[in-house]
């Protein structure tokens, strides 16, 4: 309890043992994820609302959207996911390089991600199949069509700026580990960005289906 | 039965809905004393009793009683079943509207209340039915959200933009009633305000014969100005020369009236008439484009009375030119 | 007599820098402290203004739109930067810690963060004031809100920002709740204020997300254009409200917990007597906040959901009731047998007891189906919720400012004049809101900048009893400011308390404890340990 001579450089002062500070940072974190759920949570309650009150414009919206592109950025994130949790298990062991290079590449991924993304979004804008006043596209039958892009783009939007917080967070671990702060010791931060980072990725796995699939 | 006097609370109630829910309001409303006098009672009593003179007194540890605690548990349970079943079984009644009910349109807008009755009449803030008769009202707003209050008829429903809201009442005596707007819509929303007017059904038909206010045995003038409060003109335009949400009507007629953007048109009975039907087609400059539009509500004969009445406000000096 | 101690969190480090830059969850405390009672000031001076207006039908000082901005401007800064950070923000950053024997909270630097996010979050608010002020009611209802001309992203962006600084307090206080316990505070060892503030952390952290989202969506609305919520392009004005209520709902209970944790604390240590039942209040704190995430609809009976929807949020309504009416009774029965002082935090319980009481019980009119039909949107609601917010959360609020003022400053403030303050508040309060429940059943529609004359007499009264409070609050602040300058030190354990934040010096030093303190007894066990005051004589 007391300010004892081995007292970790990490331990912040009002922690009794490094033990607490790991455990006290790791139930912060689930509760933000909770709050990260809830945020969504509401754009997929309204996702479900309009969907059930215009299933056809949903249906024939739906397969404007690029299944093939789809597909690859979902596999694009499952695998950055992957690469993060061996960057975590590198560090457990502590492997510094390995992480740094496993860091590295979840951060290509991310970006690879948001690179498609941008072609899906350009391709749409060009189109004229944009949200609300903005709609200009006439190629879609049924009343209000623009309201499938406005939840579109609000939802992999506000995703979409999700992966450019994640990117940020996993630059700065980069810098972090090859600052070498991180040991085997003590890695909770490279653990709760990636505890963040699956979340992105699961948010994801359920836009997927909701909009490219489901007709 | 009915209570139509009223109580300290409660506005005399005049619908066959009133009584019920008076009944249920005074049943919470005694409960509720009842509870809150003995928590007060008791609260007061221990204050004085127990109060600490000089030093502090020992004090028991005891921290349950399981007979007390379930009886504050159960009775509490036992009375809110009550007031719920109470409440919803009253508030179905409200919601299902009778079949012999006569179907009145609303409309509300910004501010002011529109009713189109089946036989064609139409009027502005005045809502007239027959005594004992079931009235259903379907709801539409042009713009924002309202909502219909008759305190009397302890009614209340949003009225909602593109979309249909229903209510109904059956009125318990004849006489004139407060009709509120109780949705927050804008500058004028305690404007709002109009009048629930219930009359026999003689009288009713006759009204309705008449096509509501039709102005015959009037002049124009006289009719428009008429018209000028009953189609709720009052809310906005002044006829004194004081400015309002919108421009006042005194000395109007005869001017070139600056617009928006700058243009000046002459204020003649076609510029007065565009106004009334189309009136965010020219704005007038330092004016809000809010003027809702009279297309549908207003007949041609009315729209003819009230440039007459608009021409007649002219100060007796005559012209204040440009 | 007492003497201050030399060192003390308030005066070790010194320089303002150490102040904007501090970790220390005490001085954090104070930031908000004083923060938050500008904004209170500022929302009551409004409020004076309205109720000014409302003296007599038609014109007294403001024109209907200025009218219209006010209401907003007071009912937003009240809510929004006023209550919800009130009691959690300033007297459980405070206390929650050395209640709970740890020397910070578990992120102390979230914590500072939290501070800077309400500033920003306050200008944006406050900014809207200058940017021709929101006219929109604090509800910001849709379509309204996405028409109106004033500036209600300011005010939006404002709210929504200050949801995070929500969301990081409570996040941190259920880390430190759950890890940071002194050893032996077993869960039912813990004070009830810290079960209180429990609670209302978990509604922050389920519940202002979804403000945000809602909040974004319609800045987006209003911004872009996008049709979500507007009737024209196929959106649903409804829609918002849901979205508006799901969080506004348990928000009200995130200002009531906290408040009501102060009151089990104020009324065991008044009354010299160990809380009866304190399980089921904590309980049943657990209960409000899980059943307050299911009955938002209730205040959209007239809106036009179904009836089945109105008739289940009905029924859950009322089910809130019984865990109050628990702690109610529970509180009672504590002072029976009691050996009961009446010093001003004593008083404000009482007023709390009091006033809560009432505001709860009309909540019941409200929650029934039929008679919310009538008084929806009457003065019947403003009266409520004034007697559940002012006579609730912000008496318990001045009931625990007094109780810890002691410990915050290490000086008393005058007993005397805080008499006078609570009476008047008392007195004040009840005339002003009191009637508005006559009016308001009477039929008189809430947010009417004019009104008809058969309600004068009331409204006249309502703005009369406005002042007498106004008053009370000038006095307070007035003793309260006093006393920082000039009160007698109060030693570290002014009223005699079990809890551990009595049992370190007033003001506490830089890391509260000397010695982190073990668990000897429960926090209300008076009936077996005693500690003294050590102001010595009673009053
Ligand atoms: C601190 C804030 C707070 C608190 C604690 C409450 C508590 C309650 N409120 Fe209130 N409420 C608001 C703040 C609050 N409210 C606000 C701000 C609004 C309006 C928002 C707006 O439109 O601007 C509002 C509006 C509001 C409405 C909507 C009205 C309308 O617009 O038409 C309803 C309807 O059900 C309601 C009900 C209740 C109920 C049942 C409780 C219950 O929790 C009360 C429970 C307490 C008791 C019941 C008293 C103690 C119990 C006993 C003594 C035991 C005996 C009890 C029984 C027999 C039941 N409230
Ligand atoms: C916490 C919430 C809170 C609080 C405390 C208050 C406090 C008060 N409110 Fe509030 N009010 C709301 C929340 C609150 N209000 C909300 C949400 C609305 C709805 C808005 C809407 O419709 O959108 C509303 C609406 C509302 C209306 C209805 C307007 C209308 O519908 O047209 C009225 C009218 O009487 C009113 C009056 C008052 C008064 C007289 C007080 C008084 O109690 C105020 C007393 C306070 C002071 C006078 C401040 C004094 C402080 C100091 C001097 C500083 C002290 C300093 C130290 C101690 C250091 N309020
Ligand atoms: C909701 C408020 C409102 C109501 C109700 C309203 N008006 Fe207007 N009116 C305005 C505003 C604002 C303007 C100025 C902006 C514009 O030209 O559209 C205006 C402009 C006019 C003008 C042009 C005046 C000028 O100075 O050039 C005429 C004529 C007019 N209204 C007639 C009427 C009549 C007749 C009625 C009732 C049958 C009526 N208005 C009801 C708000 C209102
Ligand atoms: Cu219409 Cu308020
Ligand atoms: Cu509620």
């Amino acid at each position: 309890m007391s300010q004892t001579a081995g007292h970790p450089s990490f331990l912040q002062h009002h922690f009794s043992d490094a033990e607490q500070q790991r455990e006290s940072a790791k139930l912060g974190m689930w509760i933000f994820l909770l709050t990260e759920i809830l945020l969504f949570g509401g754009l997929f309650c309204a996702y479900a609302i309009y969907r059930s009150w215009n299933p056809e414009i949903f249906h024939n919206a739906h397969v404007h959207l690029n299944v093939y592109l789809g597909t690859l950025n979902t596999v694009v994130l499952i695998t950055s996911s992957v690469t993060m949790a061996l960057a975590i298990r590198s560090m457990q062991l502590g492997r510094r390089t390995a992480t740094l290079r496993f860091l590295a590449v979840t951060l290509a991924l991310a970006a690879v991600f948001l690179v498609i993304k941008y072609f899906e979004y350009s391709h749409k804008i060009h189109l004229g199949q944009l949200p609300g006043k903005f709609y200009t596209y006439d190629g879609i039958a049924g009343t209000n069509p623009h309201i499938f892009f406005s939840v579109y783009f609000l939802m992999t939007g506000l995703h979409g700026i999700h992966v450019l917080a994640g990117m940020a967070t996993i630059a700065w671990l980069v810098v972090r580990t090859s600052r070498n702060v991180f040991s085997s010791e003590y890695y909770t931060p490279i653990e709760m960005t990636g505890l963040y980072w699956h979340l992105v990725d699961l948010i994801w796995i359920f836009l997927f289906p909701l909009f490219y699939l489901v007709g | 039965m009915m209570d139509t006097t009223g109580s300290t609370f409660l506005p005399p109630g005049q619908s066959t809905i009133a009584g019920e829910v008076d009944a249920l309001f005074n049943f919470i409303l005694y409960a509720s004393t009842v509870l809150f006098a003995v928590v007060i009672a008791l609260t007061i009593y221990f204050v004085i009793r127990y109060r600490r003179r000089g030093a502090v007194a020992a004090t028991s540890g005891k921290d349950h009683n399981i007979k007390l605690e379930i009886a504050w548990t159960v009775i509490p349970t036992i009375l809110i079943i009550i007031v719920f079943i109470w409440g919803f079984k009253t508030y179905l009644k409200m919601s299902i509207v009778p079949r012999d009910a006569i179907e009145i349109k609303v409309t509300g807008q910004k501010w002011f209340w529109a009713f189109d009755y089946p036989e064609g009449v139409n009027t502005v803030n005045e809502l007239v039915v027959p005594v004992d008769k079931p009235v259903k009202l379907l709801m539409s707003s042009k713009d924002v959200i309202h909502s219909f209050f008759v305190p009397n008829f302890r009614i209340k429903m949003d009225v909602l933009p593109n979309r249909y809201s229903v209510t109904w009442f059956e009125a318990t005596a004849t006489g004139e009633y407060n009709l509120f707007c109780t949705e927050f819509c804008g500058t004028g929303h305690s404007e709002m305000i109009g009048k629930v007017r219930v009359v026999s059904e003689r009288e009713y038909a006759d009204w309705l014969e008449a096509g509501a206010v039709s102005g015959e045995g009037l002049s124009l003038e006289e009719f428009g100005a008429g018209l000028y409060t009953s189609k709720a003109c009052v809310t906005c335009h002044s006829v004194d020369g004081s400015p309002g949400t919108g421009p006042t009507f005194k000395n109007k007629y005869g001017i070139r009236q600056v617009m928006q953007g700058g243009s000046s048109v002459p204020v003649d009975e076609n510029y007065l008439r565009e106004s009334i039907l189309n009136p965010n087609a020219r704005v007038v400059a330092g004016y809000a484009p809010v003027m809702p539009t009279y297309q549908g509500v207003l007949k041609d004969r009315e729209i003819d009375a009230l440039i007459a009445f608009i021409k007649s406000l002219q100060d007796s000096t005559g012209n204040s030119g440009e | 007599m007492n003497n201050l101690p030399s060192s003390s969190y308030l005066n070790r480090p010194q320089g303002i820098k150490s102040w904007l830059l501090t970790l220390d969850h005490k001085r954090i405390g104070l930031l908000y402290l004083f923060s938050v009672m500008t904004a209170f000031a500022l929302g009551g001076v409004f409020a004076m203004l309205i109720l000014l207006e409302l003296l007599s039908p038609g014109r007294e000082i403001i024109d209907a739109d200025t009218y219209h901005q006010f209401f907003t401007l007071h009912g937003a800064i009240m809510i929004f930067l006023f209550i919800i950070p009130s009691i959690p923000a300033i007297l459980g950053n405070f206390v929650l810690p050395l209640m709970i024997g740890a020397r910070d909270v578990a992120f102390p630097r979230l914590n500072l963060a939290s501070w800077y996010v309400y500033i920003l979050g306050s200008l944006f608010a406050l900014y809207s004031i200058i940017a021709g002020a929101v006219d929109t009611g604090w509800t910001f209802y849709t379509p309204y809100s996405v028409e109106t001309t004033t500036s209600v992203i300011s005010m939006t962006l404002g709210a929504f920002i200050l949801g995070f600084s929500s969301i990081f307090t409570g996040l941190n206080f259920i880390v430190t709740i759950h890890k940071l316990r002194a050893p032996g505070m077993s869960w039912f060892k813990m004070p009830l204020f810290v079960w209180g503030l429990y609670a209302t952390a978990i509604i922050q952290v389920l519940a202002t997300p979804v403000l945000g989202i809602t909040l974004l969506l319609l800045i987006i609305e209003r911004v872009a254009g996008i049709g979500i919520f507007d009737p024209a392009m196929g959106g649903d004005p409804v829609l918002y409200q849901h979205f508006f209520w799901f969080y506004s709902h348990p928000a009200v209970y995130i200002m009531i917990l906290p408040g009501m944790g102060i009151i089990s604390e104020l009324i065991s240590v008044f009354s010299h007597k160990k809380i009866f039942g304190y399980k089921a209040i904590a309980f049943s704190s657990l209960g409000i906040a899980f059943v307050s995430f299911l009955v938002w609809g209730h205040h959209m009976f007239v809106s036009g959901q179904s009836e089945l929807a109105a008739m289940i949020f009905s029924f859950l309504t009322f089910f809130v009731g019984i865990p109050s009416g628990i702690k109610v009774f529970n509180w009672v029965t504590t002072m029976y047998k009691g050996s009961i002082s009446l010093e001003a935090p004593m008083l404000y319980a009482l007023s709390f007891l009091f006033l809560f009481t009432i505001g709860g019980l009309t909540g019941i009119f409200l929650g029934a189906l039929s008679v919310d039909v009538h008084l929806h949107d009457t003065y019947f609601i403003v009266a409520h919720f004034h007697y559940v917010m002012m006579g609730g959360t912000v008496m318990a609020f001045l009931g625990g400012l007094h109780y810890w003022w002691p410990k915050i400053w290490g000086r008393m403030y005058s007993e005397k004049w805080a008499r006078v303050a609570v009476a008047l508040i008392f007195v004040g309060f009840n005339v002003t809101f009191f009637s508005q429940f006559i009016l308001g059943s009477q039929g008189m529609p809430r947010r009417y900048y004019n009104y008809l004359d058969q309600y004068q007499p009331l409204h006249a009264f309502s703005t009369f009893g406005s002042w007498i409070l106004g008053l009370g609050f000038i006095v307070m602040a007035i003793y309260l400011i006093h006393s920082l300058f000039k009160g007698r030190p109060g030693g570290a354990n002014p009223w005699g308390a079990l809890t551990f934040e009595w049992t370190t010096s007033s003001p506490p030093p830089h890391e509260n404890f000397a010695e982190i303190p073990r668990v000897e007894h429960g926090p209300y066990d008076f009936d077996r340990v005693t500690a003294k005051s050590t102001l010595g004589e009673t009053i």
